[in-house]
Order: structure tokens, then sequence, then C-alpha cells
């Protein structure tokens, strides 16, 4: 019998494949049974209302597209009466993604978030396209907990930080959420990017610059949660570009015990249940009963001990 | 299970499913010097479509070629009969270039039928559809819907001359009284458009009116329809990414009760209330 569970904190999935916050909503529901997946992550939602930002929202680069979709909200409290209520229905838990202005705000809403019906909270400290100036929490570690310390103090729910490429600091970033009671890693949000129409000579995205997501930016976050997952005790799910089973394979090869799906849906809206089905021909084809002896299998030896990964200059 | 859990689900398990689907191309041939005319062979469980709806397209991948999300592409026609599905485009950007090159027994990769489509409600007897260019193609379901329910039907059809002029051999086997204007005869004016609805108006009457894409027949018919209190409905364009309601990219902003929000062309469109239509 295969066993296709993963752990992330004191939650059990029964699988390892979940969807990308901003990538899934319950329109899924018209093309597969939602309850194949192993959790359900929605939208960042804020607390009050929001618009997003002016289109055109999206563009495609070669094989990837970028966004700037902003995160168009309709409040906490139209959530938490439509959308928390359509997720008991089914068993995957439901995690909810929040994001704010500030950190006092952000573990307000934290807070007010912890409700029957949800099983954790995934805490967008790392949007592009939403903190003021364009600056993000989890750009730096002291910034990363401060923020992630107050959200700890606002909810015994499991917390799931998202952390941005866009830092030159990823694993003191990851530390520092873990020191701050982060329960899990979700690595990463997009990257920052931009696409000028050579025609008409203006940036292809109505807000100037948005994030890469797609094929193009995996080898990236398959790098940042390699290295969180060394720097970490805490589990890392693994984001960025995965569109196919050997993606899925390569990310829990590198450390991440569990994946989120984004992009990859939107070309192929059933890809997550392929990928599950795919994950056990995968398994069966290498003579494992487990996820869990896929995960952080990666054969670097000692290589790693003496990586230095990055780091800046003193 | 909870009586809120129970209130809500229904909403989707009464949507019809969404499917992806690999079809065949029987044929992808031009109609004119702008239009192709796309032939699917098709499954029946994805010609249960309503007018005004569409499909998102996998468009395929070459060395020169190579777009990445899909395409959305409103349906032209669909045959439950006969297992075809038809879009009628004009090749304009990457992916419509990659759908052109497309091949009799080709596999074609399609996602649908998606979005809310034409309402003709029971006392819409008289209707009017008015379109430009392959607007008309969005308009052609809808057509074929009014004959099936047996309503009369007027189609003013404008273009920039004769040839370019789309399908009204086929708006008139389904009964339509066609009125095609062009450019080039200088009978497609606003001016000329609005003369000729009024006269429909005070002739036989309209109950409804029907359009697509084009701001000017938008802003036309906002304005016939405020003052002869004539009901309409119009198909929207935007760009998409997912399609299907989960991304936010394809939002516009619609006047709705005296404020301004914002809707998803994909789920809540692509076809709208005439009058809450904001022109772009």
């Amino acid at each position: 019998m295969l066993d296709l569970t993963t752990q992330i904190g004191t939650l059990t999935l029964k699988n390892p494949i979940m969807p990308a916050s901003g990538t899934f909503s319950e329109d899924l529901a018209q093309v597969f049974d939602l309850d194949i997946l192993g959790a359900h992550v929605t939208k960042t939602i804020t607390r009050e209302k929001r618009s997003g930002n002016p289109t055109p929202r999206v563009c495609e680069v070669r094989g990837s597209m970028l966004n700037s979709i902003g995160i168009p909200s309709k409040g906490l409290d139209a959530f938490k009466t439509n959308v928390i209520p359509f997720y008991k229905n089914y068993d995957a838990p439901l995690i909810v993604s929040i994001s704010a202005g500030s950190a006092d705000e952000f573990a307000s809403l934290c807070e007010d978030i912890s409700v029957p019906g949800v099983a954790a909270i995934e805490v967008n400290i790392s949007c592009p396209n939403i903190e003021e100036d364009g600056k993000a929490f989890a750009m730096r570690p002291s910034t990363t907990e401060a923020v992630m310390r107050k959200l700890r103090n606002a909810t015994d729910l499991p917390l799931w930080a998202k952390l941005t490429p866009n830092t030159g600091e990823t694993t003191e970033v990851a530390k520092a959420a873990e020191e701050a009671g982060a329960d899990a890693l979700v690595v990463s949000n997009t990257l920052l990017a931009m696409a000028i129409d050579i025609n008409t000579k203006r940036p292809k995205l109505g807000n100037l610059m948005g994030g890469l997501s797609g094929p193009a930016f995996k080898p990236i976050a398959l790098r940042m949660a390699y290295q969180c997952a060394k720097s970490v005790e805490i589990p890392v799910i693994g984001c960025g570009g995965i569109s196919t089973i050997e993606d899925v394979i390569e990310y829990l090869i590198a450390g991440a015990s569990a994946v989120q799906v984004g992009t990859a849906t939107f070309i192929n809206p059933p890809i997550m249940v392929k990928m599950v089905e795919g994950l056990e021909s995968y398994l069966q084809s290498q003579g494992l009963h487990s996820v869990k002896q896929l995960i952080g299998s990666v054969v670097d030896q000692e290589a790693s001990d003496g990586l230095v990964f990055m780091e800046a200059a003193p | 299970m909870s009586n809120i859990a129970l209130d809500t689900k229904p909403d989707f398990e009464l949507a019809k499913p969404i499917h992806e689907v690999e079809c065949t191309i029987i044929s992808n041939e031009p109609v004119n010097g702008e239009y192709r005319l796309l032939v699917l062979n098709a499954p029946s469980k994805i010609l249960d479509c309503e007018p005004g709806q569409f499909f998102h397209l996998l468009c395929p991948v070459s060395d020169t070629l190579q777009p990445y999300l899909r395409r959305p592409m409103s349906i032209y026609g669909y045959y439950p009969d006969k297992g075809e599905l038809h879009f009628l485009y004009k090749v304009t950007g990457e992916g419509t270039s990659a759908i052109a090159t497309l091949k009799a027994g080709d596999n074609f990769n399609v996602l649908g039928p998606l979005g809310r489509g034409f309402d003709i409600l029971p006392n819409w007897q008289n209707l009017l559809l008015v379109a430009r260019g392959v607007g008309l193609a969005t308009l052609a379901p809808l057509a074929l819907e009014a004959r099936r329910l047996n309503r009369k039907l007027t189609a003013i059809c404008s273009a920039r001359s004769d040839q370019f002029l789309l399908s009204l051999d086929y708006f008139r086997e389904l009964g339509a009284t066609v009125i095609p204007l062009t450019d080039e005869a200088g009978t497609s004016s606003v001016e000329n458009m609005h003369s000729i609805i009024e006269g429909l108006i005070a002739d036989e009457g309209i109950d409804a009116m029907y359009t697509c894409g084009s701001n000017r027949i938008l802003k036309l018919l906002q304005t016939v329809g405020k003052e002869h209190n004539i009901p309409g409905q119009i198909a929207l364009e935007q760009q998409m990414a997912c399609g299907i309601g989960m991304c936010q990219c394809c939002v516009r902003a619609f006047n709705r009760n005296g404020a301004i929000v914002n809707e998803r062309v994909c789920r809540e469109g692509p076809v709208f209330d005439l009058q809450e239509a904001i022109g772009c």
C-alpha cells in the first residue's frame, strides 16, 4: 500500500500536492473533485475590500508569465460568510492566505480569521504587488521576525510563512521566520520582473512590474526551497514553476515536504489530479512505499556542508 | 454537514462541469481575406453550450510560435447532432497565428464551455443583433437559438467593405432580416445605424438588443435602450489567464446601482447587461 501522506507540523496531508494561493478558487470544483488535493489554499485576503491593480494584470513571457493582479479582496466578512462554508464540504484542510499593510493589521486579521473551518494560515509576507513602497516583510530577516512574532501571538493555528525570492538573504529570512514561530515555510512567492512592448514602448503590465511565475522560475524557487530545507527544522513547502510530476518529485527530493502548484493550473486545469496519479506511479516504479522516503533524499553528500549559499559579504 | 454548507454548495453543483479535452481538427481554412473558420470534431459532453459562451484554447507550440497561456475564443457554432465545434477567428497575434497552423487531423486541446451566455427571455419576441466585423461570430449561435425559439431576428452587420462582411447568408438562412452596412458604401456611420434602429423600433418594435465588442455600437445601443426602455446584453472581451475565475486577470469595470464594480469577464461574463457595461 502506497503512503502518499505528508506531515506539515501538526497537520497530516493525504498527499503533498496542493494549489498555490491566487491560482485556485471554488471555481475549480467544476473541473475536478477538490478532495483529491492534499490541502486547499485560498487567494490572499485582506480585511478590507480591495479592487486590485489596473489591467493588464497578466502578460506572458517566453514559456512563463508575469502578473500584477494586486490582491483584489472582497474583505474578511464576505470571506467568512461565503468562502469558508464552501470548503466545509471537503475533507482537505483549508489554508487561508492573508495579507495586510502593517504588522499590527496583519496580526489583527490573523486573529480574526482563526475560526472553525480554517486548518492553517498562510501569511503572505512576500507579495511583490501590495506592500507599501513595494517592500515586503520577507525581504529582510528583521522585518520577517518582527511580523512573524506578532502573527504568532495572534493565533494558535499553524502559521505558514510565504517567503519571497526578492531577497539576498534567503536562509537568514527562513531562520528568522522559524525563530519567530512559523510552523512551515512556503518557498516561494513570485520573482519581481518586467516586460515592455517594443512597439508601444509601454510596460506590458498595468502596474509596470509584476511577479514571474511558471517554468522559467522553477530552478530559482527550487534552489531556495533546497536552501531553506537545509537551514531550518520546520517543513518547507515548495512553490514555483511546478508544471509536471517530475517537477513535484524534484522539489520533494530537494527537501520540500509538500508542493504548491500554481500557474500550471491555468494552462492545464486538471494538472494536480494527474500529478497525484503520477506520484503514485513514480513511487511504484522506484520501489518506494512512502512519499516520506523521497523528501530530502537529494544526493548532495559532503558538498552541502561546506557550501556557501551565495551569502552577502560582511 | 451543516445547513450553511448545504446552502452554499448547490451553486457549484448545479453549475455544469468544465471539460478539458483533446479534439481533432476537421478543417481550418480562410473564409475571406481576414478570417478563418476552425472546425473541430468534439465530444458531445462539451457541446452542451449556450450562445455567447467561449472556450479556452491551448495553442500549438512550434520553433517560431510559443504562446504560453491559453487563448479565449467565443463559440461560432456548436452542433451536438454532428459532433462539431466551430470558431471564426482573425489572425492578430502569436496565439491566433499558432492556431492558424493547425491542419486537418491534428489534435487540439480545448477547455470549456466557459462563462455565462446570452439570455432570451420568454417575452423577448423581436430581437436585434448589432455587430461589427468578427463580432458577428459571437452572435451567430444566438441567431441559431433565436430561430429554435421561433423569435423574429434582425441583424445589423457592419464592416469595412463587402468582402469583410461575414456569414450574412448564414443569418439569412436562419430567417433573419439582415442589414449590411459598410465603410466603403458610407452606410456604417453611427448616425445611419441610429436612424435604422429607430426605424425598426417605430415599425415592428424591438424587445431586446444584443451586441459585442465595439465601443461605438455599445454607446449607441445604451442611448437607444435608455430612450425606449429596451433591455440588452453585450458580450465583452478581456485578456485572460485561467479562464475559469481563479486568477482575477480579466476584470472589467461596470456601473451597477450608481457604483463602479469589477467583475470577471470569464465568470460573471462574458455576457453582461448592456447598460452596466463600460467601454474601454
